[in-house]
C-alpha cells in the first residue's frame, strides 16, 4: 500500500488526476534533489539579492507606533522587492528548479496579477515561454498587471468560467498542465494544490521569517511577540511564519479576506467560514455549501479573493499554533489609506487586512511589546479599485 | 458476480455519461431509460460539481446549467432509487471528491449503495488517496473505479493490481472533451494492464463517433461517451431524449457489432 505523500495532520494530499501523478513525482523528486544542492542554492541566493533586492528591510514604523501607543510596530518590506511582492521568491525559485528539470514553459494562475506578474518576469530572465491564467472580473480589476504581464512576453488567458476569479484560474491552470506537460512546469503562485507544492512554496518563501528573525535579533537583540501577515492560499504568511513555529512564545496571526462581513455570504474568509473538503488537489478548509458546492467567495482584494487556505495554516489552526482573523473591506481599506498617509507606504489591499489588523491589536499592547507585520505587496495596482470604493473614479 | 462484471461479459461495453440535472431531473430520467433500451450496457451518472478540473468545457457547461437548476445531492439519490424499479444494468456515480467527502464520505458511500448504485468514479482521487474511499466502498459493495492516463505508464500495473468493477483508460492527455483523433497507443496501455488483471478496460475521454467508439473497444473491453452526449443536452434542453437515444444506439451497435 503506498502512503499518501504531503500531510499536515489531515490536510494536504495528492487529490489530482491520474494524468498528473507522474508530474508531481517528478516535481518532487527534483525537489528533493536541488533542495540541499549548494549550487542551486548560491544560483537562487544570487536570484534573490542580485535579482530581487533582497534581503527586504525590517522597518521600524514610528510614525504608526507613536500613533497607534502600543506594541512597537516593524513591517517587513515585501513590498521592495522587484516586481512589487513577495510572489517573486517562490517564483524564482520554482523557475530556476523547472529550468534544472529541462522545463521550458511555465504556466501559472494568478488573482491580482502579483503572482502573474511575477511568473512573467521570471520566464523573461530565463528565457522560457509563459501563459497566465486570470480571471475575466479579475483582468478588468487589474488591467495594469495584464499589461505587465504582456510586456514581459507572456501571454494572458481570460478565464471566464465559473466566478471568473482566483479559483477559476487555478482550475484552469491545472487543466491546461494535464494537456501539456512533458515541457511545462506548473508554476503554483500559492502554499496550495497537491504536494509537493505547499511544501516547496512554503521553502522558497520562507526567507521572509530567516530574514525578519536575523534583523529583529540585530536589532532588538530579541524576538517579536507576533507576526501579522494576511492569509488567501497563505504563502505570505506561512513565508512569514515559517521560522517562528517553534518559537512558541511568538504569536502568529494570519489575516483573512471578511469582504462585507463573515456574516455575510460576500466573504472569503475560509478558516473563519468554511469547513474541511477537498479541492485543488488537497485537504483544507474551504468555503462550500451544504453538498460540497465550492462558493463564489467575494473580496475587494483579488489576491485574497479564494475559498479555501493553504494545508499548513490548516494544520496550524487546528494546533492552536496560529490564529486566524477576519478583516472587512472597509477595515482593510481604511488600513491602506492610513499607511499611506502616516508612514509615506502605500501597501497592497492584500497586506492592508494585516495592517488593519495591527492597528486594532497593537494598542492593547504594552509599548514594550513588539509585532512585525508583513507588508506583501505595494499598493500601486489596488489605487483605481480602492479610489472607486471611496466612490471616486480615476484612470491610470 | 458484480453487476459491473458482467456488464462486459455478453459483448464490449458501450458506456454513456450524463450529468444528472441537466437540465433537470426529469429529463435525465428518461434520457437515462432511452440509454438502457438503446443498448447501453452500464451508465455513468455525473454528479454535477462547482468547479470540475478534469472536465473540459462541454461537461462544465453541463454541471454550471445542472447546478443553476438547483439540481443536489440528495435529488439525484432520490432519482437513482426510481431509475432501479426498472433498470438492472449497472449504474455509477462520476463525481469529484468533495462531492461525496464533505457529504460525509461513509453517508455518501452507504446511501448511494442503498440506492442501487454499483461502482464510483472520482477523476481528482488517484492511487495515492484511493483508500480514503475505498475500504468504505468495499464495506458497502461498491466498486471505487481507478483510472490510468498516457503518463501513468510504470503506475499502471501499481493501478491495475488492485482495480476494482472496470478500470478507466485515459485515452489523452488533457481534460474531457471530443477530439478528432486519439493518438496515443491505447493497445501498449490495455496489455499492460492485462498482465496484471482481469478487471475489464474501458477507455474514455475524446470520443464521439461509432468509428472512434469501435476502434477503442476493440483494442479494449468497452468505450465511454460523455462530452459528445453532453453536447446533445446543451443543444435540445428537456428535447433531449430522442437525440440521445438515437446516438447511443449509433454508437452501442458500432460496439456491440465486434
Amino acid at each position: 500500500m503506498s502512503e499518501s505523500r504531503g500531510r499536515f495532520g489531515v490536510h494536504g494530499g495528492q487529490y489530482i488526476p491520474e494524468t498528473l501523478m507522474n508530474a508531481v513525482i517528478e516535481l518532487e523528486e527534483a525537489y528533493n534533489t536541488y533542495k540541499d544542492d549548494p549550487q542551486f542554492n548560491e544560483e537562487l541566493t544570487t536570484l534573490f539579492n542580485e535579482y530581487a533586492g533582497r534581503p527586504s528591510r525590517l522597518y521600524y514604523a514610528e510614525r504608526m507606533t507613536n500613533d497607534l501607543g502600543g506594541a512597537k510596530i516593524y513591517l517587513k518590506r515585501e513590498d521592495l522587492n522587484h516586481t512589487g511582492a513577495h510572489k517573486i521568491n517562490n517564483v524564482l525559485g520554482q523557475a530556476l528548479l523547472a529550468k534544472k528539470m529541462g522545463k521550458t514553459r511555465l504556466i501559472a494562475e494568478t488573482g491580482a496579477g502579483q503572482h502573474g506578474v511575477a511568473t512573467a518576469t521570471a520566464a523573461a530572465l530565463f528565457g522560457m515561454e509563459c501563459v497566465v491564467f486570470m480571471g475575466k472580473e479579475d483582468i478588468e480589476r487589474q488591467a495594469l498587471n495584464v499589461y505587465k504581464m504582456k510586456l514581459l512576453g507572456s501571454d494572458v488567458v481570460s478565464v471566464d468560467t465559473g466566478t471568473g476569479t482566483l479559483k477559476d484560474a487555478v482550475s484552469q491552470a491545472m487543466r491546461e498542465w494535464t494537456s501539456r506537460i512533458s515541457d511545462t512546469h506548473y508554476c503554483l503562485g500559492s502554499v496550495m494544490g497537491p504536494h509537493p507544492f505547499p511544501t516547496i512554496v512554503r521553502d522558497f518563501q520562507a526567507v521572509i521569517s530567516k530574514e525578519i528573525k536575523a534583523q529583529m535579533l540585530e536589532k532588538e537583540g530579541r524576538l517579536p511577540d507576533a507576526v501579522l501577515a494576511c492569509v488567501g492560499g497563505g504563502s505570505n504568511a506561512i513565508g512569514s511564519f515559517y521560522h517562528f513555529i517553534e518559537d512558541e512564545q511568538v504569536k502568529l496571526i494570519g489575516c483573512e479576506a471578511a469582504g462585507r462581513g463573515i456574516d455575510t455570504f460576500e466573504t472569503a474568509a475560509t478558516i473563519n467560514t468554511g469547513r474541511l473538503g477537498i479541492f485543488h488537489g488537497m485537504k483544507s478548509y474551504f468555503c462550500q455549501d451544504e453538498f460540497g458546492q465550492i462558493a463564489p467567495v467575494y473580496s475587494i482584494s483579488a489576491g485574497l479573493d479564494y475559498p479555501g487556505v493553504g494545508p499548513e495554516h490548516a494544520w496550524l489552526y487546528d494546533i492552536g499554533r496560529a490564529q486566524y482573523v477576519a478583516i472587512t473591506d472597509e477595515e482593510a481599506v481604511n488600513a491602506f489609506e492610513y499607511l499611506s498617509r502616516i508612514e509615506g507606504i502605500i501597501p497592497a489591499i492584500e497586506s492592508s487586512h494585516a495592517l488593519a489588523y495591527a492597528m486594532k491589536y497593537a494598542p492593547t499592547l504594552d509599548k514594550d511589546k513588539i509585532i512585525v507585520v508583513t507588508v506583501s505587496g505595494r499598493g500601486d495596482k489596488d489605487c483605481v479599485s480602492v479610489a472607486r470604493y471611496r466612490g471616486e473614479e480615476i484612470s491610470e | 458476480m458484480s453487476r459491473i462484471s458482467q456488464a462486459f461479459q455478453k459483448h464490449k461495453a458501450f458506456i454513456p455519461f450524463i450529468t444528472c440535472g441537466d437540465p433537470d431531473l426529469l429529463t435525465t430520467e428518461k434520457t437515462v431509460h432511452a440509454m438502457v433500451e438503446a443498448g447501453a450496457d452500464l451508465i455513468e451518472l455525473g454528479i454535477p460539481f462547482s468547479d470540475p478540473t478534469a472536465e473540459g468545457p462541454v461537461i462544465m457547461a453541463a454541471d454550471e446549467r445542472a447546478l443553476a437548476g438547483g439540481v443536489t445531492t440528495d435529488q439525484i439519490f432520490d432519482l437513482v432509487v426510481r431509475l432501479r424499479q426498472d433498470i438492472t444494468i449497472p449504474l455509477v456515480f462520476m463525481t469529484y471528491a468533495n462531492v461525496a467527502y464533505s457529504y460525509g464520505s461513509e453517508r455518501f458511500i452507504s446511501k448511494a449503495a442503498e440506492a442501487g448504485i454499483d461502482g464510483l468514479i472520482l477523476p481528482d482521487v488517484p492511487f495515492e488517496e484511493k483508500h480514503e474511499f475505498s475500504d468504505l466502498c468495499g464495506q458497502y459493495g461498491i466498486d471505487l473505479i481507478s483510472m490510468i492516463a498516457p503518463t501513468s505508464e510504470d503506475r499502471i500495473s501499481l493501478i491495475a493490481r488492485e482495480a476494482k468493477g472496470f478500470l478507466y483508460v485515459v485515452s489523452s492527455l488533457g481534460v474531457t472533451g471530443v477530439r478528432s483523433s486519439i493518438t496515443t497507443d491505447i493497445g501498449a496501455m490495455i496489455r499492460l494492464v492485462k498482465v496484471s488483471t482481469d478487471v475489464p478496460c474501458a477507455v474514455g475521454f475524446g470520443i464521439s463517433t461509432p468509428e472512434q467508439a469501435k476502434a477503442m473497444a476493440e483494442l479494449s473491453d468497452g468505450a465511454i461517451v460523455g462530452s459528445a452526449i453532453e453536447k446533445l443536452l446543451a443543444q435540445y434542453g428537456t428535447e433531449a431524449v430522442e437525440p440521445v437515444g438515437n446516438y447511443v444506439k449509433s454508437m452501442a451497435d458500432a460496439v456491440h457489432s465486434i
